[in-house]
């Protein structure tokens, strides 16, 4: 296990380092001048060779990715170009919007994923489950940019229940946090809140259909039975792995649903970053998403090995 | 008949409802796009002001859109660049995907099985639509950068897809005795393995293909897919956000028209799946 | 001192009274600032919320477009207009209690046109030849050549004032002279003002005001309809306006801004190089069709680079009326391939991408064919506007006030070459006599409409919606700016 452990930890910090190269290499042909961008319209060349060289920008391509690694390492993500504030500042800032907006997103999809998925395996094939799936499929196709639209104009234009968009602040309190949040949530959770319970669903389905369980219910169980205090606990395996990537999604996915919304988030963050030229933030942002990734990942690996001592031979 | 039996008789009717369904709404959509080759009931070039943001009459059957133009005609023609940006992401996603995952399950175990599968996990670890926006920045938005930016994002798909069938292929008796036989692993790998692992890529590809018309429809609603005067699904909606609140049918139609082609496509990899999937039908009987 | 008591309280109980909730404002605004220092960026974003607000300069600009006394109180000009003395109102403060000083002046125009100043509109320093404190409340600049817009150039927000104790951390907390302090920044979503308790002008009404940052134009009209915002300035939707319009509870301000809008077209390289491929162009396109497609039919047409507000404006726009036939006859004459492929490079506001679809179904209509090319602001600044000019159309909005002299510059990125054009600049430049520079200005514009330089297409309206109730707000912009010094709430 520790073998195996120090192999997927080694992969893992190869697997950083190989990002790392891609995403500098990849924002280094970003056209656009973040100092002209700065600057606008009107500024002077010599102007803008004065904010290049403050900003670095007139180091060579080696010498700023080293100077950006290594001050990742050490927990220091630089200074943003447009913002002149620390960028880890402003990822912790944006981070106060994006991680309770993918957590209550995962709320509701678990919250509403579970008792679908398990009601619908419990009267499979019954009007109940063929309509229920049915309106699955349609949360899965729905485009939820567009749903947040609908929900907007429904919710917010006309009965006034939400807010339309922005964030009052966590100063504003819970309710207000609320108030921005649940469209939002909601528009994020309902494609991923289908998915679920599918997965739930056919998860159920195939672990009734294993041959404990067949034993089981000949030994007089009923389907219910069955159902609630044996297969359930197999189906999770599946479940909780989908969990675990939907978060991931719901964290770095949110570009589209926080403009609808205008929500300060880590998606729009890395929107504005991008079209500003503040290559420092992108750079940092990007990076920081796909360490999150990968890091679960990992965990999850270690976990199955755990679980599952056959994976560790592989 | 026992009532396992009567059950399993309807889902499968069910089923078979998915795949008629999702293929008829897959076809009316196909159709839309293949007949605009030959005729619209309007120029979508054509621009009206006169007769903007006019609902719909016998006229314009969907209304018309804040230039004057047909939204008919615009969905129809719409159809085509949402198909035509899927089909060919999901063709790189295959053509650079597939032959990795066969190789890597040609070489299980390997180095190079190892490395095939962590740059998999690694193109995973990118969020996918940041991504996107960071082509379309660098290079410019066009429908093109969008297929690319959606194409690189289906090739781990396919590649795992088809290294996990792959590896259970290869343990199989007719698998052994094609290696007895002296055949060389490419060879094994596209004569035998390849057309057994189809059915998968088959359900794959609809997937993947729905998909890829959901992330068309975001990128270019985001300003980042194919360009006016092009017209593209995502980008009605986008154009249609400041009129919702007095035309909503400017939003409505292009927005439908995504949800049903992606329904249909979602229906239809289903009903494909519970036809190809031995294991499923191994658990209905 | 019993009933100073009572008075006082009072007052207090007036103030805790309904008017408590409306005593500060939320103004939406599309573009969030970078930073918070005008004098150092072109953002316009910067201006739109500290000018007049936090930082004032020498002179000021009203409504109206009029240039007003700032924080200098008045100025005499010496007979050859080579010499400005500056008298500076005393018992100013800066925000963070030091005292504003003739020294004050002396560093931020020397830091404005010094060797390493990062200053914006460098420019508008250019004629300065010294700046002296005569004494702390006098300031004298004396100038290289007679400039008449001198005072007009001094009342931009480039050239405010800021004090050498607080320059340091201007980007991230200004410290001005202005009627509000700078508060808070969330970034991303907000930027909060204060009152400045200790003002030594005219005190703000507001107690406090919230800049909210809303680009996109659809968020802009759900955050005004539910009551998020009290005001949006240059609302970027105008669809909507005529839903505000016809609700009781908001009020739509129409007024200008600086903003000739036009159709650039590349001077400098083929096929626009060519006056009668330009001339074409200018006859191909229907102006009211694109103010009603893009606009829903709010601007004014131009026919030259001039804002029809301004009296020394020239109608011109009969010599480029919508007339397909004639661009098709110019086309022709001028003996280009068709259909002529060209480039069209939209930046993001919606009058330019809006505009620019229309531009490309109407040029397409005569046999031109522009591929559109939708960029951020960053790539069209780069490519389009400054190093390259790698491009063949694009559409701007120019709104910086009387701008029509950067067309003189050949290496601007229209690519005019005109040197008699640029000779009637120049004059204009050191014309001190009203009547004469009017009769110049009135040579240049016709000089552009006859060289088609671009397609002129409309004067960029200002659109402000307002809650109901709320009074002073500025209805034209001259420059850009947000200026809540007079805003308050009707009682």
């Amino acid at each position: 296990m520790l073998r195996y452990t120090l192999t997927r930890f080694l992969s893992l910090c190869l697997s950083l380092a190989v990002a790392s190269v891609v995403i500098f290499a990849a924002i280094e042909v970003l056209p656009g001048d973040p100092a002209s961008i700065m600057l606008g319209v009107n500024a002077q060349p010599d102007t803008l060779a004065a904010l290049r060289s403050e900003l670095g920008l007139d180091q060579p391509m080696v010498a700023r990715y080293f100077a950006w690694v290594t001050g990742l390492l050490q927990g220091d993500f630089g200074i943003s170009y447009t913002y002149r504030t620390p960028v880890a500042q402003m990822i912790a800032d944006r981070l106060a919007v994006s991680l309770p907006l993918a957590l209550y997103a995962l709320g509701l999809t678990v919250v509403i994923a579970f008792p679908v998925g398990i009601w619908a395996a419990s009267r499979r094939g019954s009007l109940g489950d063929v309509s229920v799936m049915g309106l699955t499929q349609l949360g899965v196709a729905i485009p939820n940019f567009w749903f947040a639209m609908l929900m907007v104009l429904v919710f917010a234009i006309n009965l006034q229940w939400f807010s339309a968009g922005g964030f009052a602040g966590w100063d504003a309190g819970l309710f207000a946090v609320l108030k921005s949040l649940t469209l939002p949530a909601v528009a994020l959770a309902l494609p991923q809140a289908s998915i679920l319970a599918r997965v739930m669903r056919s998860a159920l389905l195939d672990t009734l259909s294993e041959d404990f369980i067949r034993t089981a219910r000949a030994k007089g169980l009923s389907r219910r039975q069955a159902l609630w205090r044996h297969a359930l606990r197999n189906a999770l395996i599946p479940v909780l792995t989908i969990i675990g990537m939907q978060f991931s999604f719901l964290l770095a996915g949110g570009i589209i649903i926080e403009n609808v919304f205008y929500l300060p988030g880590l998606g729009r963050l890395i929107f504005q970053a991008i079209s500003a030229r503040d290559l420092v933030v992108v750079e940092s942002v990007v990076m920081l998403l796909v360490f999150a990734v990968i890091l679960v990942n990992f965990l999850v690996e270690l976990a199955y090995a755990a679980v599952d001592p056959r994976l560790r031979a592989r | 008949m026992s009532l396992a039996e009567e059950t399993s008789a309807t889902s499968m009717a069910l089923k078979n409802r998915n795949l008629l369904l999702g293929g008829a709404l897959t076809l009316v959509f196909l159709g839309a796009a293949l007949i605009s080759f030959l005729w619209v009931p309007y120029d979508v070039t054509q621009m009206d002001i006169a007769n903007k943001i006019k609902g719909p009459s016998a006229a314009h059957w969907l209304g018309t859109d804040h230039y004057g133009r047909d939204i008919l005609a615009m969905i129809m023609v719409g159809a085509r660049t949402s198909i035509a940006v899927a089909v060919v992401a999901v063709g790189i996603g295959m053509l650079v995907g597939v032959p990795l995952g066969l190789w890597a399950a040609a070489r299980r175990g390997s180095l190079l099985d190892e490395v095939i599968m962590r740059g998999n996990d690694l193109v995973f670890a990118f969020p996918s639509l940041v991504i996107a926006v960071m082509i379309t920045a660098a290079f410019g938005p066009s429908a093109t950068n969008a297929i690319i930016a959606i194409g690189i994002f289906n090739i781990p798909v396919f590649a795992r897809i088809t290294r996990s069938g792959a590896l259970t292929l290869w343990s199989r008796d007719f698998i052994l005795a094609a290696r007895v036989a002296g055949k060389g692993a490419a060879r094994i790998s596209f004569e035998h393995i390849l057309p057994n692992v189809l059915n998968l890529l088959i359900v794959q590809g609809t997937i993947q293909f729905s998909l890829g018309i959901l992330a068309e429809a975001g990128l270019s609603y985001v300003g980042l897919g194919a360009q006016p005067p092009t017209p593209s699904w995502g980008r009605m909606l986008a154009d249609s956000q400041t009129f919702i609140s007095f035309a909503p049918h400017m939003a409505l139609f292009p927005g439908l028209a995504i949800l049903l082609t992606v329904l249909g496509l979602n229906l239809m990899g289903d009903g494909l799946r519970d036809i190809f999937d031995p294991k499923l039908r191994r658990g209905r009987t | 001192m019993k009933s100073k008591i009572s008075a006082a309280a009072l007052a207090v109980a007036l103030a805790a009274g309904p008017a408590l909730a409306q005593d500060g404002l939320t103004v939406g605004l599309q573009l969030e600032p970078p930073h918070m220092d005008p004098t150092s960026a072109a953002a316009g974003a910067i201006d739109q919320v500290v000018y007049a607000n936090v930082f004032e300069g020498l002179t000021r600009f009203g409504s109206d477009g009029s240039v007003n006394p700032g924080l200098a109180s008045s100025w005499d000009i010496s007979e050859d207009g080579l010499t400005y003395t500056f008298h500076l109102v005393e018992g100013v403060k800066f925000h963070d209690g030091t005292d504003f000083e003739a020294t004050d002046v002396v560093f931020s125009l020397d830091r404005a046109r010094g060797e390493d100043s990062v200053n914006a509109q460098k420019a508008l320093f250019a004629g300065i030849e010294s700046v002296e404190a005569v004494d702390p409340a006098t300031v004298k600049v004396t100038l290289s050549a007679p400039d008449g817009l001198f005072l007009f150039k001094m009342a931009w927000g480039d050239a405010v004032i800021v004090a050498p104790e607080s320059i340091e951390d201007i980007k991230t907390a200004p410290v001005g002279t202005g009627a509000f302090t700078f508060g808070n920044w969330v970034q991303g979503d907000s930027i909060t003002l204060q009152n400045n308790a200790d003002y030594w002008g005219e005190p703000a009404m507001l107690d406090s005001a919230t800049f909210k940052f809303i680009s996109d134009p659809t968020a802009a009209f759900a955050a005004m309809m539910a009551g998020d915002v009290d005001v949006f300035v240059a609302f970027p939707a105008p669809e909507n306006l005529p839903q505000f319009d016809a609700d009781p509870r908001y009020n739509v301000l129409i007024g200008n801004t600086e903003g000739e809008t036009i159709l650039a077209m590349n001077n400098a390289r083929e096929p626009f190089s060519n006056k009668l491929v330009r001339e074409a162009v200018a006859h191909a396109i229907n102006r009211q069709d694109i103010i009603d497609g893009a606009m829903f039919g709010y601007g004014t047409p131009i026919g030259t680079f001039f804002a029809p507000h301004n009296p020394d404006y020239v109608d011109l726009t009969g010599l480029s009326d919508y007339d397909p036939e004639k661009a098709k006859a110019l086309l022709e004459e001028a003996g280009v391939a068709l259909p002529l492929k060209v480039k069209m490079t939209l930046p993001p506001p919606s009058y330019a991408r809006r505009g620019g679809e229309i531009v490309a179904a109407q040029l397409r209509a005569v046999g031109i064919e522009p591929e559109i090319e939708n960029v951020e602001w960053a790539q069209w600044l780069e490519n389009t506007f400054r190093n390259a000019h790698d491009y063949d159309l694009t559409i701007i909005s120019h709104t910086e006030p009387m701008d029509i002299s950067s067309l003189a510059n050949p290496d601007y990125y229209t690519g005019y070459d005109n040197p008699a054009f640029a000779e009637v600049i120049e004059k204009v430049g050191v014309e001190s006599d009203p009547e004469v520079r009017s009769e110049l200005l009135g040579q240049a514009q016709t000089m552009l409409a006859e060289d088609y330089v671009a397609g002129f297409l409309f004067e960029l309206p200002l659109h402000t919606v307002a809650k109901t109730g709320v009074e002073g707000l500025w209805v034209n912009m001259p420059t850009q700016a947000t200026d809540l010094t007079a805003v308050h709430w009707a009682k």
